[in-house]
């Protein structure tokens, strides 16, 4: 079924404690080549360990591991000179120059003088720090930080990149900017494992996404195929009179009443045929709604089926 | 290219980066070079007056007791330049260690030992460098060792062997150190050493335990060593002593060093 050409990252049973802590609890994960994959779950749920794993920082204590067709324990540096690395820390030294730190990583990869000083240029000017290129990167903003970050880890011109939580703690525009940046890089082919604590990032980048909680993964799809697959999704019914509510509550007995808003929520899979049913139900009791609007789950919805609990921003807010 | 050679190359490149490094972050070598020079100059203007008259027959006559002591206290301050170079050498390792930089380089197909060999080659350099201008500061104000060519080849070979095992022992230090603030503190009792050894005042003049400590302690058989050799006097068994103590706490340093940088990152 796994298909070593096809798949970039194979983890089949991976397990991992730290002491006595159970962190990743036979853990399969299969991410197809020049694809987005993005790995969602709150604080603590093991994200991190997982990316530490996969990229040769620590050892698995179980697990069939595979990444761009190389065995993690048999041939841990065919995996290193396949991959780049953006951690939540930011790897760069901070008492040397934005081109220093670029360049070391050129010599670093060996690329020789002349495709060093080039690949160097380039990436300066693709990330926008070109001005920035001779100041010390203490001088550097938090969105220039990774974006520096981003760009050492691409001097190698990496196969699979691993991000772990590229924009936590960014503001939206370096959000922005960073996306776009990934964006470019999953253009190029470049496969991508992305974490992230955000529902949205997850939505917006990724091609499939598995949903982590507590060591294990509780749901893996695509963000449109877990939307479905929840619960959750309904259809919205407001009226503007106690009576056409009260009428269309006996018609819908299913749907869930918010009396003060006037407003009906008939649960729903998203499908014309249940809208249909619901809008036949209306006409038969003769009632008009004054306004309908169709809500597909996001995919806080989704992590809040799948696990029970909230995201820990939910949490916080409520 | 072999192993070897990358090795060899990626070791140069980590090399080239801590010397960049040290240029980019002077205030911490000189602070480091100016710690000896002021002990230096306190102990000869304001102690070596009266220190220096109590030496009689330390050594060669011509000299008054300042400059006596000058002559005297130079090798002992010489080490203690080392001591407080390698505090810079935790502080760079640590920096490196509890910064993200560490795992950006283990994620890398280079040569795992580049980067320990990077900071200890670099450390080489910055002390050797901080000896210059400690021992020209002496020379300045009137050290004059009595030293011919062989015996000033001796000099550099005793300081090199102690400096590579002082910063080997630092780099463990600044590996082991949770923090970069801890790392720097760690490695501070080595500048202690001289004065609890021959550095400042010959051990047989202290009370008896601590006169047992500062016999053999590490610091005193170095100290000697090279106090012979810059004021031309017999060497006798300090040497072997000296050697086999850089020698040792290199190799435990080395090996200590190696382990916390190969399991370190287990979380």
């Amino acid at each position: 079924m796994i298909d070593g050409a096809r798949y970039a990252i194979e983890a089949t049973g991976l397990r991992k404690s730290f002491g006595e802590t159970l962190v990743l609890d036979d853990v399969d994960l299969a991410v197809a080549q020049g694809t987005v994959f993005g790995l969602l779950g709150p604080n603590g749920a093991g994200k991190t360990t997982i990316v530490r794993i996969l990229s040769t920082l620590i050892p698995a204590d179980a697990g069939e591991l595979r990444v761009a067709g190389h065995d993690l324990k048999r041939d841990p540096d065919g995996v290193r000179s396949a991959i780049g690395v953006t951690g939540q820390v930011a790897a760069v030294d901070e008492l040397c120059t934005g081109a220093d730190n670029l360049r070391l990583m050129a010599d670093l990869n060996h690329l020789g003088r002349a495709v060093g000083r080039q690949r160097v240029s380039e990436l300066l000017n693709a990330f926008e720090l070109a001005d920035a290129a001779r100041r010390p990167v203490s001088t550097y903003s938090g969105g220039m930080r990774r974006r520096l970050d981003l760009a050492m880890t691409l001097v190698g011109s990496p196969r699979v990149i691993f991000l772990d939580e590229p924009t936590t703690g960014l503001d939206p525009r370096g959000r922005r900017t960073m996306w776009h940046a990934i964006r470019r890089l999953a253009a190029d082919g470049i496969t991508i494992f992305l974490t992230t604590q955000y529902l949205d990032e997850a939505d917006q980048l990724a091609d499939r996404v598995a949903v982590l909680d507590h060591g294990r993964v509780v749901a893996e799809g695509t963000p449109a195929e877990l939307k479905r697959r929840i619960p959750g999704g309904h259809i919205r019914l407001e009226f503007d009179s106690d009576d056409a509510l009260e009428a269309a509550a006996q018609a819908l007995v299913n749907a869930a009443r918010e009396q003060e808003t006037l407003v009906l929520r008939v649960p729903s899979d998203g499908s014309t045929a249940t809208l249909r049913r619901v809008l036949i139900m209306l006409d038969e009791v003769g009632v008009e709604a004054a306004q309908v609007s169709v809500n597909t789950p996001d995919l806080d919805d989704v992590f809040f089926a799948v696990t029970g609990h909230g995201t820990k921003q939910e949490v916080l807010a409520s | 290219m072999s192993a070897l050679s990358y090795a060899v190359t990626d070791s140069t490149t980590m090399l080239r980066r801590n010397l960049r490094r040290l240029t980019r972050y002077p205030s911490l070598t000189l602070m480091l070079i100016g710690m000896p020079i002021v002990f230096l100059l306190l102990f000869v203007y304001v102690f070596g007056g009266q220190l220096g008259a109590g030496l009689s027959h330390q050594l060669n006559a011509g000299h008054t007791g300042r400059s006596r002591y000058l002559n005297y206290l130079t090798p002992g301050i010489m080490l203690m330049t080392v001591a407080a170079a390698v505090q810079g050498t935790a502080i760079v390792v640590a920096m490196d260690m509890t910064g993200g930089i560490i795992d950006r380089f283990r994620t890398m197909p280079i040569a795992r030992a580049s980067v320990l060999t990077g900071h200890v080659l670099a450390s080489m350099i910055q002390t050797l460098l901080s000896i210059a201008v400690v021992l020209g500061v002496a020379i300045a104000l009137g050290f004059r060792p009595a030293a011919n060519a062989a015996d000033w080849l001796g000099v550099l070979g005793v300081v090199l062997l102690f400096a590579f095992a002082l910063i080997w022992l630092a780099t463990a230090l600044g590996l082991a150190a949770k923090s970069v603030e801890t790392a720097s503190n760690t490695p501070m009792f080595l500048t202690l050493l001289p004065f609890l050894g021959s550095g400042f005042v010959p051990a047989s003049t202290m009370p008896v335990g601590l006169r047992q400590f500062a016999t053999y302690q590490p610091f005193t058989p170095v100290t000697e060593t090279l106090r012979a050799l810059l004021t031309g006097t017999q060497v006798g068994d300090n040497a072997t002593l000296a050697i086999a103590w850089c020698v040792g706490i290199a190799l435990a340093s080395y090996i200590w060093a190696r382990h916390l940088y190969s399991h370190r990152g287990a979380r």
